[in-house]
């Protein structure tokens, strides 16, 4: 065991297993302490390589992450101290690999739950070559003004008041991390402070024991007096007796071993046992807890009296900004929100979409069209209306892959893309020509409508102004040919629909074009464009204002979008199945002209 | 780590099977375990040798001294080994100051024998100590002055030099094999993670050990590393402990998440309820009312921690609030919710949950003159201890709150105040 002093003002440590929080309350104390350098040379984390942001005060610095222990304590020569947060399956492992770094003094190990058999390991591994570990299942510690391990002293509200960013004149030392929180506090209240605390943790065997600390407090100068806080179970309360006895420890030491509970394996075990032990090894200990502060208080009065210990200089330490989350969550500052989401809100136990759950959605068997009709709409829509969306889905699902869209998917594919670029390259030719005139169509044909126009009116207007009219005319269907897709949506509509006004008219501006020419038929994005427009009448949940709102901003073509990546999809598969090679366009194709 | 018991049954299953991984021999012991589910003709056809062998059948409860106590019974068969069994299955016994009902046995081949040696390895935190001696069985603890100890430090191979002193005085004839056996018992005990290994005693047949009574603890917490060494095994309560099932209920929930909670009632006409926050916190406050001299009246011990969620914590409340109100006798109660000064937990967080529980139970802590003290620090205390002071003022129910500015467990005295006050 190291005889003194562990840690100082310029202690370097390295990290194992990124823990944002603990790391940057680490770098809160350095720099409350006015400390120059941050104590975390690096970060450990298995696997990876780079840098992590942090701050330090105001400062964001990076603190390199390495991806091996041998790696950090060879790119950080001067830290001493390593700090082990793996879990408790991995801890053993890591410090022991960190104590063979000829560099690494000091292991504190976090984790609670190491197999007995892997600390006694590391204990006599310690031993062997004057290392010193802490833990397992330990907080860490704290040397003020100086060095804090982990989440030691907790928040830095907490620190301040304990007034740790100095030191004081008292080394005190616990089984238990939480009570020494709560020891922090009361040691400030009625001395001048905490030079170190040490949480050795509660496994019956820790790393290093009470006594341990006790006497390398007893060889440190500014240590005036110890506080001890034992626990039942274990022996270890009796080598600080021992200890005692044998005059090792001249400066006064306040202890307490806490009762009570499961009874512990013998006599000589129990915490009346220790205390008594303490007693009469000459320590300070009082009959119960809600004495211990006055007895510390006491012990530290006499030290003052006696003029064995100067007082302390009371410095201001430099304000940390407080974190902007912390500063929300306590109401100090209010942060606008930069998105908002109407649809879909997937915090809490279930996520909603459009306020309905997901188990809703499932039980009620809302279907896709359902969904559509939630994310889209933001309501839920009659059962015709759903399944009308559905059936739009389905007859726009592909059309052949010749179709501008499954054409540039299949050369993509067949250049060895990916699926999704592939399909996005297919997706990309959709627009007015391809697929993309719905909501061309719903806006002409619905403004037609509403003005009553007749259908020469409205054709030879468009004509005159140059403007063809979307959702009339195909390249393959006509007259004596027509578009099944058509029909069977205009079917449905007919049996379901309490309206088909637009409909209607769409079909009297049809017959009016194949009066001109066989191939002016209503194509799919005319019939679908109309009859949307008479179900959102139709249906009854839709207001003027919001209908002219959809045709306005153009929802109607995310379904031809949504629907034909399915067709998409499924090329894309064909020509990776069939391992189909590069395609190039045959150069007898292209009319090469100046 | 938390060192744990296993059955005598457990014990000998996992020496049978390890013995011979690590040293290749068979060790020839059998063993069968007996509960109230126990059908024996399945067993028996399970077990031959139980309708083949005179038997051994004693209560596998995890307390030791069952011969004194004339609870083995020797010498059976298995017809008798059934009555036996029925007769006291389920009843209750005293050991050693704990009353509890024997619901398991182990039954074993009778072995008639001369020699009974006793051997125990200990885990301890700079190595393992290994004792031995010739006078094992019944009488070991009047022939402690006989048993011999060897100290092996952590990392120090064992070696026939090393245990020599153990069976320095054994006749030739045995002391090879006595120390063969002492070998493989240490590899496996350190193989295991054994914490505690005792045989007492152990005897010789046909010139091999064979063990006759054994206890052993492992360390539970070496689980990850030994689940399939240690197959199936068993961690059973400790003898006399009987969980109620408030008490099974907080286990269940504890067992679910990795924080920590903990819940036992020791009065449940108590007057004094604590739920507090942290184990070494918890201790103490226990402490500080028996201190007081309040000991009779605590009605429970009870910890939380390692931040737990709010729901967790609402059920944890729930149940202890309902304890402490389960008895509204017109006496006055208190409930102390207390705690040290959190490094991580969330104070706001957690008495959340407690605030929640204490809303619900509105009716039930007026019924019971229920007067709650609170002490908390940590991140977001004020926030918290608000939140404690508002519930105060919109249930009616007096609500004392103190920060990290007041002791820890000054609350105690102000709840004994209050239940002695005249009412």
């Amino acid at each position: 065991m190291a005889t003194g002093q562990l840690f100082s003002r310029t202690t370097q440590s390295l990290f194992y297993n990124y823990k944002q929080l603990y790391i940057q309350r680490m770098l809160d104390f350095d720099f409350l302490c006015g400390r120059e350098t941050p104590s975390v040379s690096g970060i450990i984390s298995p696997g990876s390589e780079g840098f992590q942001k942090l701050f330090f005060g105001q400062e964001e610095i990076a603190i390199p992450v390495h991806a091996t222990i041998e790696a950090a304590c060879a790119a950080h020569p001067t830290a001493d101290v390593f700090i082990n947060f793996a879990s408790f399956r991995s801890a053993a492992a890591a410090s022991m690999a960190a104590l063979k770094q000829p560099t690494i003094r000091v292991v504190a190990i976090i984790a609670e739950g190491v197999p007995e058999s892997d600390t006694k390991q590391l204990v006599a591994y310690a031993r062997a070559n004057n290392k010193v570990v802490i833990g397992p299942a330990t907080d860490g510690g704290i040397q003020a003004g100086a060095f804090k391990i982990g989440d030691t002293a907790g928040t830095i509200d907490n620190i301040i008041h304990c007034k740790l960013y100095r030191p004081g004149s008292v080394g005190f030392v616990s089984k238990s991390g939480g009570m020494s929180n709560e020891l922090y506090n009361t040691i400030a209240r009625v001395t001048d402070g905490i030079y170190e605390g040490i949480d050795i943790g509660g496994d019956a065997f820790p790393g290093s024991t009470l006594s341990d600390h006790v006497l390398r407090f007893n060889n440190i100068p500014q240590i005036k007096m110890m506080v001890v806080l034992g626990e039942l179970g274990g022996r270890d309360e009796y080598s600080l007796v021992d200890a005692l006895k044998q005059g090792k420890v001249s400066k006064p030491v306040v202890a307490w071993v806490d009762h009570e509970g499961a009874k512990s394996g013998s006599q000589l075990e129990s915490a009346q046992a220790k205390n008594q032990a303490l007693r009469d090894a000459g320590a300070v200990v009082p009959t119960s807890y809600e004495t211990f502060e006055a007895a510390i208080k006491e012990a530290f009065d006499k030290l003052v009296e006696e003029g064995n210990i100067t007082p302390v200089k009371e410095t201001t330490p430099p304000p940390i900004p407080e974190d902007l989350n912390s500063a929300i969550k306590s109401g100090k500052v209010r942060a606008p929100t930069h998105i908002i989401s109407t649809i879909s809100d997937e915090r809490g136990e279930e996520q909603c979409y459009a306020g309905v759950s997901m188990s809703s959605i499932i039980e009620e068997g809302y279907g896709v069209g359902g969904v559509v009709s939630l994310l889209w709409f933001k309501r839920s829509l009659p059962h015709y209306c759903t399944q009308f969306i559905e059936m739009c889905i389905m007859l726009c699902a592909d059309h052949g892959p010749c179709a501008s869209g499954a054409h540039n998917a299949i050369v993509t594919a067949r250049a060895g893309k990916d699926l999704i670029s592939s399909i996005v390259s297919g997706m990309l030719t959709i627009g007015p020509r391809f697929g993309g005139a719905i909501d061309d169509a719903a806006r002409y044909f619905k403004d037609a409508h509403d003005r009553g126009l007749t259908p020469y009116e409205f054709v030879e207007g468009m004509k005159k102004k140059g403007i063809r009219v979307p959702g009339i005319g195909h390249r393959v269907k006509n007259k004596d040919n027509k578009d099944k897709r058509v029909e069977l949506l205009q079917k449905f509509a007919r049996t379901h629909f309490p309206c088909v006004k637009y409909m209607e008219y769409a079909i009297q501006v049809e017959d009016y074009t194949l009066s001109k020419a066989n191939n002016l038929i209503l194509n799919v994005d005319g019939a679908i464009a109309s009859l949307f427009l008479d179900l959102f009448v139709g249906s009854g949940l839709f207001s003027k204002q919001e209908i002219d709102e959809i045709v306005e901003i153009g929802y109607l073509n995310g379904f031809f979008v949504l629907a034909r990546c399915i067709g998409l999809i499924g090329h894309t598969f064909d020509q990776k199945r069939l391992k189909q090679p590069l395609y190039r366009h045959p150069w007898e194709d292209v009319l090469y002209t100046k | 780590m938390a060192r744990k018991k296993i059955r005598e049954y457990d014990s000998k299953r996992l020496l049978k099977e390890h013995f011979k991984r690590i040293s290749g021999q068979e060790l020839p012991i059998k063993s069968a375990q007996v509960t109230e589910s126990t059908n024996f003709s399945e067993l028996a056809e399970k077990e031959p040798w139980l309708l083949s062998s005179k038997l051994v059948v004693k209560p596998d409860m995890l307390f030791g001294k069952r011969g004194k106590s004339g609870l083995v019974a020797l010498n059976l068969d298995l017809a008798e080994v059934d009555s036996f069994v029925k007769e006291r299955l389920g009843k209750e016994v005293e050991m050693g100051g704990c009353k509890g009902p024997i619901t398991t046995f182990i039954v074993e081949p009778f072995i008639p024998h001369n020699e009974e040696f006793y051997l125990n390895i200990v885990s301890e935190r700079l190595g393992n100590s290994i004792s031995f001696s010739e006078c094992g069985g019944i009488e070991i603890e009047e022939n402690w002055d006989k048993v011999k100890t060897v100290f092996m430090p952590t990392g120090v191979s064992l070696t026939s030099e090393s245990i020599a002193p153990l069976v320095a005085t054994l006749p030739l004839e045995i002391k090879g094999e006595i120390e063969e056996f002492l070998k493989v018992i240490f590899t496996l005990f350190q193989d295991l993670d054994f914490t505690f290994l005792e045989m007492n005693p152990f005897t010789l047949v046909n010139g091999k050990p064979y063990p006759l009574d054994m206890r052993g603890e492992l360390d539970d917490t070496a689980a990850f590393k030994n689940f399939k060494k240690w197959g199936n095994i068993e961690f059973p309560l400790p003898f006399g402990r009987v969980m109620s099932t408030t008490e099974a209920f907080i286990h269940g929930l504890d067992e679910k998440t990795s924080a920590s909670l903990k819940f036992t009632v020791l009065n449940p006409m108590g007057r004094i309820w604590t739920m507090v926050a942290g184990g070494g916190a918890s201790v103490i406050y226990a402490d500080t009312v028996g201190d007081l001299g309040y000991a009779p009246e605590l009605g429970n011990y009870a910890e939380y921690s390692g931040a737990p969620k709010e729901d967790e914590v609402l059920q944890y409340a729930r149940v202890v609030i309902d304890c402490a109100t389960s008895n509204p006798d017109g006496q006055k109660r208190a409930l102390v919710v207390g705690g040290g000064i959190a490094n991580f937990t969330d104070v706001a967080a957690t008495f959340s949950g407690i605030i929640r529980a204490l809303k619900e139970k509105e009716q039930k802590l007026k019924e019971a003159k229920m007067h709650i003290y609170v002490r908390r620090g940590g991140p977001n205390y004020q926030k918290g201890l608000a939140k404690m002071r508002a519930l105060g003022e919109e249930i009616g129910i007096p609500i004392e709150v103190y920060g990290p500015e007041a002791t820890m467990t000054g609350i105690c005295k102000q709840a004994i105040q209050y239940i002695t006050a005249a009412a």
